[in-house]
């Protein structure tokens, strides 16, 4: 289990760095997905995911990583932080990856939603990618989601419009366009949305049904 | 209009912090505040020593422990300002409720009692072979963390050597009592009314039991951003003061606590039962009723006191987390700035309701905050230890 002390002279890099054993603990499983793909594809042997919140300290303890990457929505950061605390436990405490002289790079982690922990002793460095790449795969992944938001949103709201033009069409014996023309006209009166109008003149309906 | 964001978990505790937010009291000293919702107090105190929060709804001993230093990079934090006195419960699994009734020789509403029958429980399972008790708490720096370790204590339990104290967020307490997980855990409201109403669990203890008066979560800031925005600290603790004074207020807390609820998802009725201290203790079992159970307004629980800061530099050195000096008692106990409260306010009288030594604990000596070391000397000699191995 014991790996030997990290020196403090110049690493040779690359392949220990391989070795590194990385503990990803995320809520979102997609997300810790995408992440292990990243670090894997960077040459990282050794990831493994905790989707499981119970008994996370012991999970932990049996898998003795070198490095914790922790997305920031988990309740569960708080439990990672008794790891101080049972340095008798433990024989390798785990400290966190920030001090006074990494405020740009902590922050640019918390920003992006992630925080890191990593074995006591082990140099800066070394992490140096496994953050930066961590940091962008959290970015990636949440532009992602803002888009994919963005396109449910917009799928929805084609659907009330046309269900509105639907009943429009219907109760006032107007075509498409003129349905359509109506509620842009209304939006535009009463400086609101046509997915707003629409939803009004559903609701309408449905209380006149 | 000055813009602040503060950063809150949602817990009943953060009331004046909402109050002062969502009923105008900030407004009309010309703040706006933005509310950040928050997991876990690990996120609350990063962002908050980054500086992505002006201010934050934080758990009071964590204060102490950032102004030192300890498990983390030493950020002065201080707090002009308390949200709340009490609050906290520790609740039990029915199992555990009827192995401390087997041994109990007394009423288990006593905590001496109850901590008594619980060093019988650890006992008795030692001698049986059977794997220790697990509590689970919030946070290392915390009085989940205290109150659970002051109480085992009290009746010859070493916390560190007899059963297993692990962190669990606060959502996930119930469904790890009910699960087995844990056999027990201390923590804020609504957690254990949650775990009560689904029927897995029973209080045992509410915190003002274990301690009369003790600091639950405060106001904080960076020391710095006080020093730099005097007038804006001045008109938060302002704006503070007067939502505390509404949740005091039993004519005005039914609508505190309409804006209470929907900040922290639970229904208003449980809040108001909460705020009111009317606490089912277990599935259809009696109901505790005491103002005390978590003070918000009045009794001039508003008001940052540096007795509490030392109770808690006492607990940190009690419990093996900080050493014991001079320097580091000195730098805990100014993190509490009545100075600032006081200025901003003008001082409030002193209330009759203080216990003696400002703590009230149930069981030990008087705290005394000039003198730490010969309190917790108390604590050392105390035989409790080597009744242990007597118990068959």
């Amino acid at each position: 289990m014991r790996k030997g002390p990290v020196s403090s002279g110049v690493e040779p890099g690359g392949q220990r760095d391989a070795n590194l054993k990385i503990a990803i603990v995320d809520e979102s499983a997609v997300r810790a997905a995408i992440l292990e793909d990243g670090l894997r594809e960077a040459g990282f042997a050794q990831v493994s995911r905790i989707e499981e919140t119970h008994n996370l300290l012991a999970r932990i303890y049996a898998m003795d990583p070198d490095v914790i990457l922790i997305g920031l929505e988990s309740p569960s950061r708080d439990t990672l932080e008794q790891l101080f605390q049972m340095s008798r436990v433990v024989k390798r405490p785990v400290a966190m990856f920030v001090d006074q002289s990494d405020r740009a790079s902590i922050q640019a982690a918390m920003d992006a939603g992630v925080s890191a922990y990593i074995v006591d002793g082990l140099r800066k460095e070394r992490v140096t990618t496994i953050l930066d790449l961590c940091i962008s795969r959290f970015n990636a992944y949440s532009r992602l989601q803002g888009e994919l938001e963005q396109a449910k949103g917009a799928l929805e709201e084609r659907k009330l419009i046309d269900r509105a033009k639907g009943i429009l069409m219907k109760a006032k014996g107007l075509t498409e366009e003129e349905a359509y023309a109506l509620m842009r006209k209304t939006a535009m009166n009463e400086h609101k949305k046509i997915a707003e109008i629409a939803q009004a003149v559903i609701t309408a309906s449905e209380l006149l049904r | 209009m000055t813009r602040l964001r503060i950063g809150y978990i949602p817990l009943v505790d953060a009331a004046a912090l909402l109050v002062a937010a969502d009923c105008g009291f900030a407004q009309a000293e010309g703040l706006e505040i933005e509310l950040a919702r928050e997991v876990s107090w690990s996120n609350v105190r990063d962002k908050l020593n980054l500086g992505l929060f002006d201010a934050a709804h934080l758990i009071s001993p964590l204060v102490i422990a950032s102004s030192l230093g300890l498990g983390h990079i030493r950020v002065p934090i201080i707090t002009p300002f308390n949200l709340a006195l009490n609050g906290n419960a520790i609740t039990i699994s029915p199992q555990l409720h009827a192995a401390l009734s087997e041994f109990a020789v007394g009423d288990l509403a006593d905590p001496h009692v109850s901590a008594r029958a619980l060093a019988q429980v650890v006992a008795d399972r030692k001698a049986r072979g059977v794997e220790p008790l697990n509590f689970g708490m919030t946070f290392p720096f915390s009085n989940h963390n205290y109150q659970l370790r002051f109480w085992m204590a009290a009746g010859g339990v070493d916390p560190d050597e007899d059963v297993r104290l692990v962190v669990l967020p606060p959502p996930y307490m119930a469904e790890s009592l009910a699960s087995g997980h844990v056999d027990g855990f201390c923590v804020g409201a609504p957690w254990n009314l949650v775990a009560v109403e689904a029927g897995v669990g029973h209080i045992l203890h509410l915190g003002y039991e274990i301690m009369a008066r003790v600091s639950e979560k405060v106001l904080a800031m960076r020391e710095r951003w006080a020093n730099d925005n005097p007038e804006v600290c001045a008109a938060l603790i302002r704006a503070l003061v007067r939502a505390a004074e509404m949740i005091g207020d039993p004519a005005q807390r039914k609508a505190a606590t309409e804006v209470i609820a929907p900040r922290i998802d639970v229904t208003p009725d449980l809040v108001e039962r909460v705020l009111a201290g009317k606490i089912l203790l277990s599935p259809n079992g009696p109901t505790r009723n005491n103002p005390n159970h978590i003070i918000i307004g009045g009794q001039a629980a508003t008001r940052p006191d540096p007795v509490q800061a030392a109770w808690f530099y006492a607990q940190l050195v009690r419990w093996g987390q900080a050493p014991l000096s001079d320097e580091m008692r000195a730098r805990a106990v100014v993190a509490f700035r009545t100075d600032l409260y006081d200025a901003a306010l003008g001082s409030l009288p002193a209330s009759s309701a203080i216990p003696a030594d400002g703590i009230g604990a149930f069981a030990g000596p008087e705290f005394n905050p000039a003198d730490i070391q010969s309190y917790l000397d108390v604590w050392r000699k105390r035989p409790d230890r080597p009744r242990l191995s007597l118990v068959r």
